[in-house]
């Protein structure tokens, strides 16, 4: 068949956009409280204010004449990202591992002029990635390292994690991985891999692309039945001390592990997608449900988690616990 | 929950006052509900004749009572240089013309639009007959007609069977000899009326002359028809004088009751009346727009769009029709999940798409935006600002524009002269997103989006060019409330979209499939 029924979505928990927005962002993120995380050089003071690392800041750039100083600002560092403060998506990000002199390369391996860095840097002031094209402000940061336990798991480009969390407790979390497809992004709907990751130990459950369930990383074939995310409950206290940090009650957290650093908070989005359902292959209703039953919020970040870790455990639910075996089993068949 | 109860409490009382609001006009001002219901509109024109003696001139003629299964639309006169009054008498409305000295012949015109209303008259009892005068007539006639009428009495049963048998009696093919004496007497319809209203009398029955007109299309030069009207002692009964047949005929404007005269002259002669008929179809709902300004009844009407100038109304035709467009974007996104680029940028465009017809618009449409994105992509690699390059964008769509439009003129194709109504910066900035979306996330999502919004337009357009929905939106502007009730319990609509049944299907059917 070609659709499948509501109520077999609504017996799976699946939270859809229309209720996303309405019982979700709508009832737990006061518009105010936007701009603290739209604005992503707001959202790295908030964090360092905070004592959660976020990666270093190396220069911003507010106006048009100000592109002139890219070159000069650009000269001590060999890699760094590009990023438009008020960007949202991904979009407008530009990642630049590599120099040789006058010539800067991404990932990929494409090369760059300086002169085509800065159209971007001014396509970015001109507002072309913000929201509803307004004039926006570039910021350049220091590339993450990646972290070895990915090694083999990612495409060109570090695998971030979104981490949804409701009224501070961890709910639900995802790995994303660029793929060739997705030319080195971690947007899913441009290819990129979703793993979904147990709240309760950090391990892999299930993965998928444009969709679809896979096992192994499509370019470079390491399977993810292995994959486990370590500074596990580090990780999970960050998230969960970013509701402190902005009173957003319904907050995707995208988190970095850096090779030397350690877990970094790279971006908070109150409008989280949805494809972490998919990735996890559960919906996001029970839990939901779990935490909207809460009488009592917990004020201490490290005990949430303790408690999201006890019932969002993968194991622990009865549902979801057979089907994780069965998705291991069959790798174990493929090898 | 509170808030929830009083949206519902808005909606519900929004829904009431539109729907109500509608109600009311179409019960109680009689606007009908759908736009094909046309009537038949008869404009009759009564011509009179006469020459003039260099005398001081007065007519007098009589005019069509108002009664309510007849609706007046208009009444004109026309009479050169004529002082000019209307009477209402007791016998009937009569209109006088009047004037000191006239020489030659002379002719007033008379004009009157009528058309038939739906409600059904109620029988006209309102006026009292007089007591039938019995006639003078010499004994020949008098034994004649007695036997006439012993033989209808006895053929029937009470007044209205009685006057059927003595019609049919006088208008017998083969007359017998008391027969013929009466008829020959009556040489034309006046003196036919006259009889039957005399024979009714010696019967002791009240009867009088109606005269009026049959009303079909095309006729010129008619005179009114007689009809005899008789009172049973309780209501007055029509009679067809030649035919016996009662009530009153389809079509058919009395014009005078009574024994007045039609038409009167004073200080001139060869006087004559004559009737043309023109048949007219309009819409019920100018019908009733004429009705209320006429009876200044409708407030309703005097603070509507009717009350603007012809132009503005044109204006608001369209822009009335934006809430239905509104709706369509609303039920697309929320319960379809189509994605467009832009929210309402699909309205606009199906507005153009109005102007333009469908086929031609989406083809001018894909041309422009196809061809403003390979120039656009062209414009990025010069490095330009933000601000400049979407100006030369605008720049661009114009030379698109005015070339598409002077190729097609040279080749004979007048329908890509309407690009103009595509809405310029619209346009612009739809490419320059579509081709931002390009280049970060690839062609694939230009074609989902673009698809979305083309597909999002065309069905706006469609409801929009809906006869009945352009019909509505006009003249029940109050159906703007109901669109509003409906949108914003669409604003609470939590349930899945169309496309998110598709988009976790895989997760579902996987999830079945694992269970044993």
């Amino acid at each position: 068949m070609f659709l499948i029924s509501p109520k077999q979505l609504r017996e799976f928990g699946i939270i859809g956009m229309n209720q996303r927005n309405f019982g979700l962002v709508a009832r737990y993120n006061p518009r105010r409280l936007y701009p603290l995380v739209d604005d992503k050089l707001k959202t790295k003071f908030l964090a360092q204010k905070a004592g959660i690392t976020v990666p270093k800041l190396l220069g911003t750039l507010l106006y048009q004449h100000d592109v002139r100083k890219l070159e000069k600002l650009l000269t001590s560092y060999d890699e760094f990202v590009i990023k438009p403060v008020k960007g949202s998506g991904g979009k407008g990000i530009l990642v630049i591992s590599r120099r040789e002199h006058n010539c800067y390369f991404k990932p990929s391996g494409d090369m760059l002029s300086l002169i085509e860095i800065k159209r971007h840097v001014s396509n970015i002031i001109s507002g072309l990635h913000s929201l509803g094209g307004k004039p926006d402000t570039v910021m350049i940061e220091s590339l993450i390292k990646l972290d070895p336990v990915f090694s083999g798991y990612s495409y060109e480009g570090v695998p971030d994690l979104r981490v949804i969390v409701l009224k501070g407790y961890p709910i639900m979390a995802m790995l994303r991985l660029a793929t060739h497809a997705s030319d080195g992004r971690a947007n899913l709907h441009q290819g990129a891999v979703g793993v979904g990751i147990d709240i309760g130990t950090g391990n892999a459950l299930h993965a998928v692309q444009f969709g679809k369930p896979v096992h192994r990383h499509p370019d470079t074939r390491k399977a993810f039945t292995e994959l486990s995310i370590p500074h596990w409950d580090k990780l999970l206290t960050l998230a969960a001390a970013c509701y402190e940090m902005t009173g957003l009650g319904y907050l995707g957290v995208d988190i970095v592990l850096d090779r030397d650093q350690g877990p970094m908070i790279i971006e908070l989005n109150a409008r989280p997608g949805l494809s972490i359902q998919i990735a996890n292959n559960a919906g996001l209703l029970p839990r939901i449900k779990t935490i909207e039953a809460l009488q009592y919020i917990d004020p201490n970040p490290e005990s949430r988690v303790d408690f999201s870790k006890k019932y969002f455990c993968a194991r622990s639910s009865p549902q979801s616990a057979p089907r994780t075996k069965h998705a291991r089993s069959n790798d174990l068949a493929l090898l | 929950m509170q808030a929830t109860f009083r949206l519902y409490t808005l909606v519900l009382l929004i829904m009431i006052a539109g729907i109500g609001l509608i109600l009311y006009k179409h019960l109680a001002l009689g606007f009908p509900l759908l736009p094909d219901e046309k009537k038949l509109v008869w404009i009759v024109e009564a011509k009179i004749d006469f020459i003039a003696h260099d005398d001081p001139i007065k007519v007098s003629f009589a005019l069509p009572p108002k009664n309510p299964d007849m609706i007046f639309l208009n009444e004109d006169f026309a009479s050169p240089d004529y002082g000019f009054s209307e009477l209402k008498l007791k016998t009937g409305r009569r209109a006088q013309w009047s004037k000191r000295l006239a020489e030659g012949p002379q002719t007033f015109f008379y004009r009157l639009s009528v058309y038939k209303s739906d409600r059904i008259a109620a029988a006209h009892t309102a006026d009292k007959p007089h007591e039938p005068i019995e006639p003078e007539f010499d004994d020949v006639l008098k034994t004649a007609a007695t036997a006439l009428l012993t033989q209808a009495r006895n053929k029937s049963a009470d007044t209205e069977t009685f006057t059927r048998e003595l019609i049919k009696s006088l208008n017998t093919e083969s007359p017998t000899q008391n027969q013929s004496l009466l008829i020959n007497k009556q040489s034309n319809a006046d003196e036919k009326t006259d009889l039957l209203v005399s024979l009714l009398a010696m019967e002791g029955i009240s009867a009088r002359i109606v005269r009026g007109l049959f009303l079909e299309g095309g006729r010129r030069r008619q005179s009114l028809a007689n009809f005899i009207e008789v009172h049973d002692g309780t209501r007055w009964i029509l009679f067809n004088q030649d035919t016996g047949r009662s009530g009153l005929p389809d079509n058919f404007l009395i014009w005078q009751r009574g024994g007045q005269s039609l038409l009167d002259v004073v200080g001139g002669t060869n006087s004559r009346a004559s009737f043309s008929i023109i048949e007219n179809v309009q819409s019920s709902r100018d019908l009733v727009l004429g009705d209320m300004q006429d009876k200044q009844a409708g407030g309703i009407i005097d603070f509507s769009i009717y009350s603007l100038p012809i132009e503005q109304q044109n204006a608001f035709k369209l822009i009335l029709l934006l809430p239905i467009g509104a709706l369509v974007v609303v039920v697309m996104r929320l319960l379809i999940g189509i994605r467009t680029s832009g929210t309402f940028m699909p309205v606009l465009i199906s507005l153009a798409l109005i102007e333009t017809t469908l086929v031609a618009g989406i083809i001018m449409f894909l041309i422009v935006v196809s061809a403003g994105l390979l120039i656009r992509s062209y414009l990025s690699h010069l490095n330009l600002l933000l601000v400049a390059r979407i100006s030369a964008v605008i720049i661009v769509v114009i030379t698109i524009m005015a070339s598409l439009s002077i190729i097609s003129h040279k080749l004979g194709l007048s329908q890509a002269l309407t690009v103009t109504f595509f809405p310029l910066i619209i346009l612009a900035w739809t490419i320059e997103r579509m081709s931002v979306l390009w280049e970060e996330d690839g062609p694939k999502e230009v074609l989902i989006q673009g698809a979305g919004s083309l597909i999002t337009a065309i069905v706006a357009y469609l409801f929009m060019t809906n006869h009945i929905v352009e019909y509505l939106s006009f003249n029940f502007p109050e159906l703007m409330l109901v669109n509003l009730a409906f949108i914003l319990i669409l604003g609470q609509y939590t349930g899945y979209r169309l496309t998110e049944l598709f988009r976790f299907k895989s997760l579902i059917q996987q999830n079945v499939s694992d269970k044993p």
